[in-house]
């Protein structure tokens, strides 16, 4: 039951961690790694605010013991862009407003980058159902998608 | 916070099944983690002893054999989506997962957690009903099968033992070309099923062939309607005879009042779901084989 030593890749960066058995990644992100940019909800899988890469899949940290991720390659949405250099997806959402009170944007720029990754031909409506699982209570999901679409293009322009 | 526990990552299934035997009841087998660590926190379960197979190598594939395909099942929903055997043969498989919660968790639940946490509306068992699948289970002895209509005992009971672990899932081919699934959920995105029907079947000239119904959400465990098989099977298809089908469906089921909707709703439901359903299954099995 004792901790164990966590290593992951984290946005580009190797760090070392002890968790718990009991701790789940989200937990460890916020409180071990100042990950506090992953975002804390319902914690049972159904809002998607917590969710992070892990191995190229966007999942629900929350559900996932940090033990498990031993050795993994964990994204959060601070390692898709940065403020000099953000990801299209970050490009297109902020030149569209796409963001309102922000609590789950972390999850849902998640959410799409790693399924824009998988499926960069995705039509609009399987976009729309690719951020099914990121609940937006300022129900802002038509710009989301309007900015999915718009930062292929842009992607398509670089 | 979780209750505590402690965890041990699987190298294999004969590793798994070896910390199954040294821990256990107090022992759980953790894979997607969608079901687990939710009860976990709910305090409905408190392993003392997590055993995690999510990176066993061996519970990951998808092969075609000599009169199955056999699936993993440490497959995820996502991988079930995106493997092409799955697409080509078993088209009701990948149009549950469609359907089937949410982007996050189709890329952690396993068709493996789906079946052994058995929940009356768990979304893959109507399908996998229909398409009369059996689960592999293994034991320190080796492997043994069971049908899946019979693996289901009860709400979250299956015929599961304490050491033994879900292998993988067996679908008899040739598969029946005729598929159709329907769920009713309160919602479109990420929604737990008010009424589920899954229907195969085969045809001979419009002859109805090996016709399967399995319903998920209206009974204690999602079940396989025989009475409704009966009058389809070996008979001429029709509106009529699919209507009637369908009203022997809904008679068959033992729906519960939830916040979801009450009996009386989901037993209407179950009539016409069952009934699209046969009709899609019926004009697909029409289609000529490619």
């Amino acid at each position: 039951m004792g901790e164990r030593i966590v290593q992951i890749n984290l946005n580009g960066r190797s760090v070392r961690l002890k968790a718990a058995p009991n701790e789940t990644l989200l937990n460890v992100l916020r409180q071990k790694a100042s990950a506090t940019e992953v975002k804390s909800g319902c914690e049972r899988g159904d809002c998607g605010a917590c969710a992070v890469i892990v191995d190229g899949r966007a999942v629900n940290s929350c559900l996932t013991l940090a033990v498990q991720t031993d050795g993994a390659t964990v994204t959060t949405v601070r390692g898709l862009g940065t403020p000099e250099h953000p990801h299209p997806l970050q490009e297109a959402f902020i030149r569209l407003g796409a963001a309102q009170c922000g609590i789950c944007i972390p999850g849902v720029l998640v959410s799409l980058s790693a399924f824009l990754a998988e499926r960069p031909d995705a039509s609009r409506s399987e976009i729309r159902e690719a951020v099914a699982g990121n609940l937006c209570r300022c129900t802002g999901y038509q710009k989301f998608v309007d900015a999915a679409e718009e930062s292929r293009i842009m992607e398509g322009l670089e | 916070m979780l209750p505590q526990t402690d965890y041990v990552k699987a190298s294999s299934v004969a590793h798994a099944l070896d910390m199954l035997h040294q821990y256990g009841t107090g022992a759980a087998i953790l894979a997607g983690g969608t079901d687990l660590i939710v009860d976990m926190r709910e305090r409905r379960r408190e392993p003392t002893m997590l055993v995690d197979i999510s990176s066993v190598e061996e519970l990951a594939e998808i092969d075609v054999g000599t009169g199955n395909i056999r699936i993993g099942a440490g497959v995820t929903v996502a991988g079930l989506a995106g493997s092409a055997i799955v697409q080509h043969q078993l088209p009701l498989v990948t149009e549950v997962t469609r359907h089937f919660a949410d982007y996050l968790t189709r890329n952690r639940a396993t068709i493996g957690g789906n079946l052994a946490n058995a929940s009356p509306g768990a979304d893959l068992v109507p399908p996998l009903l229909a398409l009369n699948a059996s689960v592999v289970l293994a034991t320190a002895q080796g492997e043994r099968t069971v049908d899946l209509n019979d693996f289901l005992v009860g709400p979250r009971r299956t015929l599961l033992l304490w050491n033994e672990l879900v292998r993988a899932i067996h679908i008899p081919t040739p598969v029946p070309r005729g598929q159709a699934y329907e769920k009713l959920g309160l919602r479109t995105g990420g929604a737990i099923a008010v009424v589920s029907c899954a229907v195969s079947m085969d045809q001979a000239g419009g002859e109805c062939r090996r016709v399967r119904i399995g319903l998920g959400a209206v009974a204690p465990r999602a079940f396989r309607s025989s009475e409704a098989e009966q009058i389809m099977e070996g008979h001429m298809f029709s509106s009529d005879i699919a209507a009637r089908a369908a009203e022997a469906a809904a008679n068959s089921s033992q729906p519960i009042s939830d916040v979801r909707g009450s009996a009386e709703y989901r037993h209407a439901m179950v009539r016409a779901l069952v009934e699209r359903a046969l009709h899609a299954a019926y004009e697909r099995s029409s289609e000529p084989q490619e």
